[in-house]
Order: C-alpha cells, then structure tokens, then sequence
C-alpha cells in the first residue's frame, strides 16, 4: 500500500523509478477525495496542477535529474501563499484571496521537487488550538471524528495521520504544530525562530510563528526541514547560519545524553495516563544510554499569560491590513471609510481573530503598555534564560506536549481559557525561540499521547536523531487510524 | 514690546534621496503614473516582511554627524498603529524610544547677525506613507502608493526658536544642511523636504510653555513663516480676549492665509507603538561611524568661516555664498582662476550673475554662464582693462550672447583709456566747451565737480579710467 510508506522510502522508490509520481499523486487524490467529507483538512485541493507538477517531475527522474524530494506529495497549511492557487488562512477574509507570489518556503519545495497537492485548514488566522476557528469548518481528528485533531495546523495534521499525504508543511506560534501532532499521533517539529524564512507565511505574531513540518516520522521530517531551513535575505529575522544535513547519521547512539524532564509540566492539569506514555517513553531513552534527571523551569508557569499578551498584541497590528482597500473581503455598498473598515473587518474576521485583535489593541494602548506588553516581554526574557539555564546542565529537555489528549468538539469553544491551557507545555518553547517536537509515544484511553522534546537554539538536529533513535525502538509513529488503514 | 513671547518647535520631514525604498527593492523616483512604484511589501501584502536599506541607514548617520550627534549604536524600529487608506499595512514603521539620531545642534544667524544655536533633539528613520488622490476621481478617493515606503529622516527641533523668522532661518539651515550632504534633493514643491510647526505663546518672561498647536505638512519657506505669523496673532487675539489655546492639530490654507483645525486632542490616535518584530534592532558599529565620517563633505559653516578667512569676506557674505554647495563650489572656482579678487568675486557672484539666475529663474548648476566665463570679465576689469560700469554691459553682452568677456571688449571697441594723454585732452575739451560751469566751479561749486566726470566719460564713451579721471580733473580744473 502506497500511503503506508514514508516520505523517505517513497523518496527513494520515485529516484529508483520503482514508482511514478503520478501514481503516487492519483493513489494521495483519491484518498483526500474519500476522506474530505470526513475529515475536512483541505481548503482547496489542486489536482490538475499536481498531476502536471507530477509529470514533470516523473520526466525529470526518468532523467536523472530532480530533487531531494522531486515527484513527492506534499501540502502546505493554507497560510503559505502559493502563487496562483489561493491562500485564505482558514479566514473569510481571504476566501478569495490568490497570492501573486509564492513563500519562500513554497518555493524551496517547489524546487526540491515536491508536489503540492492542495492547502490545508487550520484555524482562523492561526489561531485557535482545535482547528474550529476556520471559517471553512472544522478538520476532524482521524482517530476519532468527533474529536478535534489540535490546531492551529488542524488540517496538515490530519491529512498526515490519516496518510492522505506523507508530509506538510506547519506553522507553529504557541504549540501549532507540536499540539496537532500529538493529538493525531504523527511527528512534528518547530525549529529556532530564524530557522526557517517566514517570508509568505501569512503572520498572526511575528516574534513567535515558525514554519516546520508535520510528518510520520523523524526521518521524514529531517527530509522536508533540510528543503525547507536556510537563510532568506526577504526575512530580516531568518539567520544566517549553514543548515545541517538533518537526515544523514540520524541514528547515532544516545550514550551519554543528558536528558531533563521538566517539572513544571508535570503539574496537576497533566493526565496520569499521558504521563504514565510520557514516562515510559522516558524510560526507553534511559535503556538507550541516556541519563535522565529532573529539571526546574521556575518561570515556566508564566508562559501562557505571557504568550496571550504578546502574541495578541503582535497580531492586532499584524492583520490591520485587512481593510478592505486593496484586497480580502470588502463589505458591500460601504457609505464612507469608517464603514468600509468595520464592516469589512467585522464580516471578515471570526470570533477569535476578533477577540485577539481587541485584547491585543487593549495590551498596547497608552496608560497599559508597560503593565502587560513590556511586562510580557521582561517574562520572555526570563523564560528565556530558564532554558539557557537548563541547557547548561542537560542536552535535552522533555515532556509532554499537552496536559490530556484530544478532545471532542465543542468541548472548549465556550471558554477561551480552558482552550488557551492546552498550549501551557509548548508555548514556553516559542516565547524563547527555542526548537521543539512532538513525537508519539503511545495512547491515553486509545487516543495518541505526543513526548515533546526541546533543545537550545539550531539544536534541531540533536532533536531528530534523538527522535529518530526512539522510532528505531518504537511503532508508536507507524500506527494509523483503522480507518484509514 | 510684545507682552507675547513665541515659542516654536519643528519636526522636519526630509526625503532621503535613496534609489529604492527604505524596507523594499521599489523605485523611489518622483512623478511615476501612480502605483506603479509599489511592490507587495509597499502594498502591504500578506506574508511579506520589510528589509532595512543600508543606504538610508548611511544618510541618517551622516546626518547625525553633521550636526554632532550622538549616533545610536542600537536603535530600534517600531510599529506607529492607525488606520488610513494611504497606510497600506494599518501601521507606519518609524522609531520612537530609541531613534538613530539624538542631541545634536543647529545654529541659525540672527538678523541682527548674532547666532542663536537650536537644539535638535532627534531624528529617526521612517517610512512616508502613500497619498490620497481627488482631482478628477468626483465623489471618490484614489490612493497612489508610489510614495509609501520612500525613507524619510524626521528632524525634530527642541522648542527654541523664538520667531517665525528663526523658524525659517532654521529651517533652511536644515534645508541647506540636507542637500550639501546629498542625502535629500531639498524638492519643496514635490514634498522632498516638509515640516510641522510647533507654536505657542506666553507671557513675555514666563519659563512655562502655553498650549500649542501642531501646523501640519507646510511646503514652503514662506508658508512657514506666515502660517505661523498667523497661528501666533490667532493665539495671542484668543488669549487676550479671554479665551484659551487647545491643543490640536491644525492645516495651513495658503490660499486663504490663514490656519484652521484638523483634529482636536481628543481625536487624536493612539499609535499604540510596540517593535516591530519583523525588523531586529539596527546595530551600527563604531568603525562604521568613522567610515561614514570620513566621508562627510566640508559642512557650511565651516566652509563659511574658511571663506572668510581665506578670502577675507564679511561673514554675512560667507554665509550667503555657502548657501548652497554648487554655490560655494561656483564661486571658488571664479577665485581660483582670478585668486587676487575674491571680494570682486563674491560681489559679482552675489550681486549682477545672482539677479540674472534669479530672472530667468535658473540656479547656479544650469551651466548658464561657466565660472571661467565670469572670471575672464573680472580678469579685465582687475587688470583695469575696462571699468566697473563697462564690465556690467560686457557682461549683459555675455549673458545675451554668450560669448567671452574678451571678445565683447575687442568687438565693442569697450578697453579703458589709461592713456593719461589722451584723458588730458578730452578734459581740456571739456572744459573749452563749459567756461561758464567751469568758472562757477571755480567760485566754489564743488557739486559741479561730478558734471565735469560725466561730460569726460560721455566724451570717451565711459573708457577712461575712472580713478584716473578723478585725478587728473582735481588737478585741471582750478586751473
């Protein structure tokens, strides 16, 4: 079966001509076209630009040329531009909205060969940790479709757990991709802030939104970040350092690795259940030569209030360009500019972008600027400085990714702080920029458990191999959704 | 005296005379058919990110250098939050707590010819923003962004100045400072260099501020000055009749000549400034200071001293003639070619070649008449070959025809009589032909002295020499 194989292997068998892309992409086709009305992750599915894309790239391997990934099926969360196919960010806003350009990101893919099946749902602007913000509904969890799969990459996880990709690409700004991945059961990483171009990637806060990947498995992971990584002079915040060769020498032995559990998230919100997967996946790195010791991020608790004052107050500017002037919704027959902004703003924008927009204005208006933005940011820097801390004493730190495992829809949308917890392990990672995964490591109550595993900045590929080493011991990855078996 | 004392502060607006724009590869020439000029980033488009040019980050710094600023070694951009329809992104990238330029100081000549020294407090690197287009478009608003994005140094004076002249002496000591340093091609009209005007009054020996009111966006010298002659009367006649200053942003109507109210103080925005997180702070290295110093061109006022120094002019003169750096470079070049007559020079420069530009309304770059030009009519007139009054028709001849001073002279027949001979016997004819003005000179009518010069001069056509003349008639005519 085609889309049980990994992007790695399938990598290898399309170089080998063991398979064309165009099978791969007709046999992915059919398999999103059977699962859309379940799951819903796609906003738009590009099937006649594929199997061009896919033609080309099955003449360029028949060849001998192409790229690392040339004639591989990918999607891209719905917030990457891509030049002529559109790009809504899971927004009414931007229904209609077709890019004139391509993210740097799209375009590296593009380069290394894959083939971009379609844009995937997420929530509104990012934002949201369930995917039911998006104004083209919710993506439903392949383990269970009447659970959420996370969000805000809701889309891209699902299409990966249920196989109807091998990989797509994922932001994340509070735990956007970590979040999903565990509660679909696949692979995800966010690299360092600078890691990877945000240029084209539609912003929600700037100082915090990563691109990365959403994948089956590590491997397959360090395969699309090496495409994706790099410097771009259009980003002033991409670094410019050299990218590893993230795939080759994964696997190397893991003696030796300190490794930290952090104890702040083993607080009392954590299901004992999770920890219990949490733990034993712990004590397989140990029996891998490992040392494993507990270590304290004393600011840690502080990270959600924190999160929720700079990222709003990040997005509040970020999407005042959305006024109906130049392009995205405009309010019909409007009679003046003040009613072309609010009308346009308000039937554009959902709830929770709203509600962000209005917190976020609030946070920086004169008189609370220094209470809660600059307050945020003298948090951030000690969060910050937790991590170096513990970096100085272990190579890695782990944990859960989330308190539980995922819950049904309609369980969180009445109460935005209920549903802000559920990021209350990842977001510390973004306040530092420091990268981070979830990897699965067994089921709480039949639902996928995800072990987060963070590291000091570009560290990303001490993550993978550690990872990577796991997965050699483990299937935990390797489970799909009866369903979609 | 006034009861009255004036209080102004102006936030200057230069353009900064870069290729492209100040966070994108766009052009940034003026006049393009609108929107024409704007790539996505200018547009605001979604998922682009501004990148900082390095060259407007240079003319900021030379800026802050020539007026012996502090240059920040971190400065940061910052996000300045309002909704228009010219401001593609809903913010402005500007720098507010910590601009690039800070402390630096301005000093303006007095009419009285003392110099008054005006604080600059800070200028800060900034995009401009688009414009709203009316004229043509009936009841609807266009919007060309071509302008969005151009970089702008905002110059931001303390509140020192104390008239509407100082205001205007500052301001084109601003404005002459900007262009010899070529970061800002100093255009008013197409909006290059603009500027707000802080005004209030008090009462005369009072050490605290009254209220004042912000004029914005005024695009010219003598806008300034009457736009705040204006605002000061209007204070003035509100206070004295018992009324109160608000503070409000108000626009000058140069049709009408007078200011009226924008925006209250209430209406007022709050910009909810915040970094803007796509941009990291500028970093600027103490060795790139010094690179930039280095090549800082010799400033006005230290130009102005050298001339008066070197060429011995009065320092009203050196001012006027360091004006401009084409001017101060034309009028070198004329002492270079006739170094004994720099005061020569400097009246020529100042005075007829000055008048000519002015009527035909040209500037000392058109190349209407070259420095050499200029020099070869001084040439002639210090080697006493013609007189001052000659000189002033050979260069009329000049400036009509264009041909060299040497050429008109021999053509015209116009070289000085220096021949004391031939002075002598013009006199004596003179005198032959006025016996009874000669006779009532001589019975003490000293006035009539002049009508016996210009009876010579007329004689010899203007061409004897007129200090010659002058002496040779003291020694004739009392016989």
């Amino acid at each position: 079966m085609i889309h049980r194989q990994t992007l790695t292997q399938l990598a290898a068998d399309l170089r080998a001509r063991k398979v064309s892309s165009v099978e791969l992409v007709r046999a992915f086709l059919a398999r999103i076209e059977a699962s859309q009305p379940v799951l819903n992750a796609f906003v738009s599915v590009t099937a006649e630009q594929a199997l061009a894309e896919a033609e080309a790239a099955d003449r360029a391997l028949a060849a001998g040329r192409g790229g690392a990934l040339a004639g591989v099926p990918i999607g891209h969360k719905d917030l990457f531009c891509t030049a002529g196919v559109r790009t809504t960010c899971g927004s009414r806003m931007l229904e209609n909205f077709v890019s004139p350009y391509d993210a740097t990101v799209v375009a590296r893919l593009k380069a290394a060969g894959a083939v971009v099946l379609g844009k995937l749902n997420m929530d509104e602007f990012a934002m949201g940790s369930s995917n039911e913000t998006s104004y083209f509904g919710p993506v439903r969890n392949p383990w269970n479709t009447e659970l959420v799969p996370g969000g805000s990459s809701g889309g891209s996880a699902a299409a990966v757990a249920a196989r109807l990709l091998p990989a797509a690409t994922a932001t994340d700004t509070g735990g956007s991709i970590r979040q999903p991945a565990a509660f679909c059961g696949i692979t995800g990483i966010k690299p360092t802030y600078g890691r990877v171009s945000r240029y084209g990637m539609i912003a929600f806060a700037s100082s915090l939104d990563q691109g990365g990947v959403l994948a089956a498995s590590a491997e397959d992971a360090a395969r699309m970040l090496r495409e994706m990584a790099g410097f771009d002079p259009r980003d002033s915040t991409s670094v410019d350092a050299p990218v590893p060769d993230y795939p080759a020498g994964l696997g190397e032995p893991l003696a030796g690795v300190r490794i930290g559990l952090v104890r702040e998230f083993l607080d009392k919100g954590l299901d004992p259940e999770y920890e219990r997967c949490v733990r034993e996946a712990l004590a397989v790195f140990e029996r891998l030569g490992a040392s494993l010791r507990e270590v304290s991020l004393p600011n840690i608790p502080l990270s959600v209030p924190a999160y929720y004052v700079v990222a709003p107050a990040e997005c509040s500017s970020n999407l005042a360009r959305y006024d109906g002037v130049r392009f995205g919704h405009r309010c019909a027959d409007a009679r003046d500019l003040q009613d072309l902004y609010k009308r346009s703003r308000s039937e554009g924008f959902g709830a929770e972008v709203k509600r962000r927009i209005m917190t976020g204005t609030y946070v920086l208006s004169a008189g609370y600027y220094d209470a809660y933005y600059l307050k945020a940011q003298r948090v951030r820097r000690l969060i910050a400085g937790d991590f170096e801390r513990a970096f100085g004493e272990v190579d890695l730190l782990m944990g859960p990714t989330t308190p539980t495992a995922a819950f049904a829809l309609g369980a969180k949308t009445a109460d935005p702080i209920t549903m802000y917890l559920n990021d209350i392990y990842t977001i510390s990672a973004n306040l530092a920029g420091v990268p981070a995964m979830s990897v699965p490591c067994g089921f709480a109550a039949g639902l996928p458990v995800g072990l987060q595993i963070i590291g000091p900045h570009f560290a990303e590929q001490r993550l993978l191999h550690a990872a990577h080493r796991y997965q050699l011991e483990t299937d935990w990855h390797r489970r799909i959704p009866e369903r979609f078996a | 005296m006034s009861a009255w004392e004036t209080v102004i502060g102006l936030e200057i607006h230069a353009q900064l005379a870069t290729r492209s724009k100040i966070f994108s590869g766009a052009a940034t020439a003026y006049g393009a058919a609108p929107n024409t000029q704007a790539c996505l980033v200018d547009l605001g488009y979604p998922g682009v990110l501004p990148v900082l040019n390095a060259e407007a980050v240079r003319m900021a710094v030379r800026f802050g250098l020539a007026i012996g600023a502090r240059i920040a070694r971190q400065s940061v951009f910052a996000r300045k939050n309002y909704f228009y329809p010219d401001l593609p992104k809903g913010y402005q990238i500007s720098q507010y707590e910590l601009p690039i330029v800070a402390g630096g100081a301005i000093d303006i000549v007095l009419e009285d010819g003392s110099v008054k020294r005006i604080g600059v407090t800070r200028a800060h690197l900034e995009e401009d923003a688009g414009k709203s287009l009316h004229e043509g478009l009936g009841s609807l608003t266009g919007i060309d962004l071509n302008r969005a994005g151009t970089p702008l140094i905002e110059i931001v004076s303390e509140p020192e100045m104390r008239s509407a002249r100082e205001a205007v002496a500052y301001m084109k000591k601003v404005h002459t400072l900007v262009r010899y340093l070529e970061i800002c091609d100093g255009n008013m009209q197409e909006g290059s260099f603009r500027c707000d005007a802080n005004v209030s009054v008090r009462p005369a020996g009072s050490d605290q501020f009254g209220t004042r009111a912000e004029i914005k966006n005024i695009n010219s010298f003598r806008y300034v000055e009457k736009a705040i002659q204006y605002e000061v009367a209007r204070q003035i006649e509100l206070i004295e009749s018992g009324g109160k200053v608000v503070q409000e942003t108000r626009l000058y109507d140069p049709d009408k000549g007078e200011t009226r109210s924008m925006r209250s103080k209430e209406e007022a925005n709050d910009y909810r400034y915040f970094p803007d997180p796509d941009l990291l702070p500028l970093e600027i290295e103490a060795a790139y200071i010094e690179t930039v110093r280095a090549g800082l061109p010799e400033l006005p006022d230290a130009k102005a001293a050298r001339f008066v120094g070197q060429y011995g002019l009065s320092a009203y003169d050196a001012g006027v003639l360091t004006a401009s750096r084409d001017l101060a470079e034309y009028y070198e070049a004329v002492v270079r070619a006739v170094p004994e007559q720099p005061k020569l020079a400097a009246n020529w420069v100042m005075g007829d070649l000055a008048a000519a530009l002015n009527k035909e309304g040209l500037e000392i770059d058109s190349g209407r008449l070259p420095a050499e030009a200029l020099a070869g009519l001084l040439a002639r007139i210090a080697d006493q070959t013609i007189s001052g009054k000659i000189a002033k028709e050979v260069f009329e001849a000049m400036w009509a025809g264009g041909e060299r001073a040497d050429a008109i002279i021999e053509a015209k027949g116009l070289k000085q009589i220096t021949d004391t001979g031939a002075i002598e016997r013009a006199i004596e004819a003179v005198m032959a032909k006025n016996p009874a003005q000669l006779a009532d000179y001589r019975a003490g009518k000293d006035k009539l002295f002049g009508f016996f010069v210009g009876q010579v001069m007329k004689a010899t056509q203007g061409k004897a020499n007129p200090a010659q003349l002058n002496e040779l008639l003291k020694k004739k005519l009392p016989g």
